[in-house]
């Protein structure tokens, strides 16, 4: 009960389909919560009902323990940064940073000062007479971010804050955000729909899919223990097949895939599934390439991508299952025979959850 | 966002204030034209069929506006390819130039060319010197000379549509229709006019609907030549009242099928959003000859073009009464516009004009403000309709908008929403107002459609109310819009005359009247002088209102 920022219930219809289904959150002061989700899972509707600008059908929005549910966003006090900015194209970089100052009645020296405060959090002392299409894009990023923080609200909302950048700017802008949002210590929440970014910006990462929270956790946790077929999809790299649960054993269980008995390990937490057939979602690290050998699957390698100091291979089973699996760049030509084994070095990686349909 | 119960009841009332002032007077037009104090009657229908003058009218508001297009369009399309495709020299004070007819309010136009090529008119003058004869070589009088207006004013529809299209068309395009292989015409023919034809059609249904609602040449030039708009005012003046409905009706019919003909065409603000990127590059025009060519064609024609308005200037200097025979007036003075500022009964259609103007112009740019925030907004229910309300005095000739609300506002009955406003000093600027929300609500529309709903949102987050909110950020942002909407309905209504001629009273006679009987009074020197005053306001206010620098 000691939430800061708590979300009880939130249920959003648009034409009786809900857009945002019971979601529910608790974040504790000075947290960042990421929502992350492909389009249309509610996470933009669900930052929208923080703000204010929809009301929720059903649910609560509390802060501090105040329902700020039917406050307007007005007089609700959240920080927002939007997508596009929404930076006032008319007013140069100090109006709009004091924008929303004199809506507290702020006003003189402490106004000036205020505002330079706030351009200086984001860097951009000495940047106040610039008029806003004279700003770069990461500077009109920054100036927005200025803006939202400058009356020192009690939440900031971040809507898809590095989608406006070029690709070479959003790591280091990306960074910058994460400093200022740490210096303050506000409570954020940010909707993304791109994985480095929540994960590097959130503490907690809440999983969206058809307007409901699929996961919540921290980038380790989703990443080492999804809740779910589609958490595991979604949160990394991972190929998934069906397989056969035999049972379990002391590390973890045995599986089949192609007639072939692999041993596994279990995840920390989780129960080993029982026998019967079973999705599995497998890491690319979670698997090695062998010799076509006694206990290994037997693949042909169809594909090979680099990332980096090592590649992924893309291997197809002779029954026509699709895994990734990371070695080494020149480990295998392409249509090489090869087998797969379970990582032992690594543990862990690969999941098992009900399939699909049943 | 979903409007909010005091939206809601704000839409409703916008919505019941436009049903009351556009929507409820075209539908008593249409049921007076069938009824009599005893009853229901088909008399009157019945008597337009069978008098020829009507169909006689009727034909000629017709052939009259399909001529106009005609004329405009041959006149109007090179002077676009010209000045769009071409690096000519002087090319872009003459591209400007040649935009000036726009500027002449349509009964000013009209006077300029009575001075020109009227009987004793300069040019008429000069050319019956040259060819010595005894009696002028033409007279300026039926469908001719009111083509000829037509043509000079309505040829700048067609100049800028298609010169916006051209420019707005991608440069690539020619390149790859080169790289293709396609020669010029074929380019032209296959690539470039098919593009055009959005543009082509929205200059030719706008030049057919001014056209046919067009006044001021038909009852000036018209002579025994009728068209329906002057008929139908001829009808009034007889005291037929049940007729002028019935005729008013058919001529709302032609301009509603002419809309239905043209419903593919381009909304009337042509190209002012215009694509980004690079716009094709002008050719230049290298051969030494070619460009003396056609700079002495380009200056000349501009020559052509502004000698309307330099004759009116010149004129507005002759004291009354001392030019009659003389090809170029012998004496000239100030008094004329002396007069409009000392001498009270000159100077009051002045005076009248602007604040008839102006009030209308408030309330137009009012009304289309909320209705353009509501429609493009806040999604109320009602928003379509209140955006046809708007458009609708568009369709509608401004004679037929006049007979309707003398019609409407001359019986006092309040319970059937009718007032008697007729013969009292609200009945113009009401009438101002209605003619003048198309084109407001068209500017204003856009510029809210331009704005980005997250900036209500952002002011919203940091603290700033619904007032505030529109005084700082929307206003602000939509100063263009409103400057463009507010300067077109303020120079509309300064320079009216139709509506005018059958709603004013003598206490609020706008400026297009004096004109009217001064020149009657043979007073040339004081018309001239008031056409110059609607002239040079008109271009002033339509600078400002084009002026997009500073904010945005």
């Amino acid at each position: 009960m000691s939430a800061f920022l708590r979300l009880e219930a939130l249920v959003k219809r648009f034409d009786a389909a809900a857009a945002v289904d019971r979601v529910s959150l608790a974040l504790e002061r000075g947290e960042i919560m990421a929502l992350l989700g492909p389009s249309g899972s509610g996470k933009t509707t669900t930052l929208r009902l923080l703000a204010g600008f929809e009301a929720p059908d059903e649910g609560r929005v509390l802060v501090e323990g105040e329902d700020v549910t039917a406050v307007t966003p007005v007089s609700r006090r959240f920080g927002m940064v939007f997508q596009h900015y929404a930076l006032f194209p008319h007013l140069d970089v100090r109006a709009n940073v004091a924008f929303g100052l004199e809506s507290l009645g702020v006003h003189g020296v402490e106004l000036d000062r205020r505002v330079e405060r706030a351009l200086g959090l984001v860097d951009l002392a000495g940047f106040g007479a610039r008029r806003i299409a004279q700003l770069s894009g990461g500077q009109q990023q920054r100036v927005a971010l200025a803006r939202a923080l400058a009356p020192e609200p009690r939440v900031l909302l971040l809507d898809e804050p590095l989608s406006n950048l070029d690709p070479t700017l959003r790591e280091r802008t990306r960074r910058e955000i994460r400093d200022v949002i740490h210096r303050v210590g506000i409570t954020t929440v940010l909707v993304t729909h791109e994985q480095d970014e929540a994960f590097d910006l959130g503490d907690r990462v809440a999983v969206m899919r058809a307007g409901r929270i699929e996961q919540v956790g921290t980038p380790d946790e989703l990443y080492g223990s999804p809740a779910n077929a589609f958490v595991g999809g979604f949160v990394g790299r991972s190929s998934a097949t069906e397989v056969v649960v035999l049972g379990p054993t002391e590390r973890g269980g045995r599986i089949a895939l192609d007639n072939v008995e692999w041993e596994i390990d279990a995840i920390p937490g989780r129960a080993f599934p029982p026998p019967g057939r079973a999705l599995m979602l497998v890491r690319p690290e979670a698997l090695r390439l062998t010799l076509p050998e006694p206990g290994a699957v037997p693949a042909t390698i169809t594909a090979r991508r680099f990332v980096g100091p090592s590649a992924i291979f893309t291997a197809r089973t002779d029954n026509g299952a699709v895994l990734d699996v990371v070695a080494p760049p020149r480990a295998v030509p392409a249509g090489a025979r090869v087998g797969l084994m379970p990582s032992r070095r690594v543990g862990g990686g690969i999941h098992l959850f009900p399939p699909e349909g049943g | 966002m979903t409007a909010s119960p005091r939206t809601r009841l704000f839409a409703a009332v916008l919505l019941a204030g436009l049903v009351w002032l556009v929507a409820y007077p075209l539908v008593l037009v249409l049921l007076e034209g069938v009824r009599e104090p005893g009853g229901w009657t088909l008399e009157y229908v019945r008597l337009f069929f069978a008098r020829p003058t009507e169909w006689r009218a009727l034909w000629g508001s017709v052939w009259i506006s399909v001529a106009s297009v005609a004329l405009a369009a041959i006149v109007g399309i090179p002077l676009a390819f010209l000045f769009a495709r071409y690096d000519l020299p002087g090319g872009r004070v003459l591209g400007g130039l040649v935009a000036l007819p726009a500027v002449l309010p349509p009964l000013v136009g009209v006077l300029a060319f009575l001075f020109l090529y009227g009987e004793t008119g300069f040019v008429s003058l000069l050319v019956q010197r040259l060819l010595g004869r005894a009696d002028p070589p033409w007279r300026l009088q039926g469908a001719g000379a009111i083509l000829l207006v037509h043509a000079y004013s309505m040829y700048v529809y067609f100049y800028l549509f298609v010169r916006a299209a051209l420019q707005s068309l991608d440069g690539s395009l020619y390149e790859a229709a080169a790289s293709l292989g396609g020669g010029r015409w074929r380019t032209l023919r296959r690539v470039v006019l098919p593009q055009l034809y959005p543009a082509l059609g929205g200059a030719a249904l706008l030049t057919f609907m001014t056209a046919l609602a067009s006044f001021s040449a038909p009852y000036i030039f018209g002579g025994g030549f009728r068209v329906m708009p002057t008929q139908i005012v001829a009808t009034r003046l007889n005291g037929d009242d049940r007729l002028a409905m019935v005729e008013t009706i058919s001529l709302t019919l032609v301009a509603l099928t002419a809309l239905w003909l043209f419903r593919g065409a381009k909304a009337v603000d042509g190209g002012a959003g215009g694509r980004k990127g690079a716009g094709p590059a002008r050719i230049p025009v290298r051969s030494r000859p070619m460009r003396v060519l056609l700079g002495v064609l380009g200056w000349g024609l501009a020559g052509v073009l502004l000698l309307p308005h330099l004759t009116l200037l010149l004129v507005s200097f002759v004291p009354a009464g001392t030019w009659t025979i003389e090809p170029i007036p012998p004496a000239y003075t100030l008094g004329n516009y002396v007069a409009l500022v000392q001498d009270p009964v000159r100077a009051r259609p002045l005076v009248n004009s602007l604040w008839l103007a102006t009030l209308a112009t408030a309330a137009a740019v009012a009304v289309a403000l909320a209705a353009s925030v509501l429609t493009a907004r806040r999604r109320v229910r009602g928003g379509r309709v209140i955006e046809a309300l708007l458009a609708l005095p568009w369709a509608v000739p401004g004679t037929v908008f006049a007979i309707a609300l003398a019609t409407t506002f001359s019986v006092h009955a309040p319970w059937a929403g009718r007032v008697i406003l007729v013969g009292t000093l609200w009945i113009l600027p009401l009438a101002y107002l209605v003619r003048n929300l198309p084109i407001t609500s068209r500017a204003l529309q856009a510029g809210v459609r331009a704005l980005d709903p997250a900036l209500d949102e952002a002011a919203a987050t940091l603290g700033a109310g619904r007032a505030r909110t529109l005084r700082r950020v929307t206003l602000p942002l939509l100063r263009p819009a409103l400057l463009a909407g507010a300067s077109l309905a303020f120079v509309t209504a300064f320079g009216d005359f139709v509506t005018s001629i059958m709603l004013y009273t003598y206490d609020t006679r706008p400026i297009s009247l004096e004109i009217l009987s001064s020149l009657r009074q043979s007073d040339v020197g004081v018309a001239a002088a008031y056409g110059v005053v609607l002239m040079l306001v008109s271009a002033a206010v339509f600078a400002v209102g084009s002026d997009r620098g500073g904010a945005g």
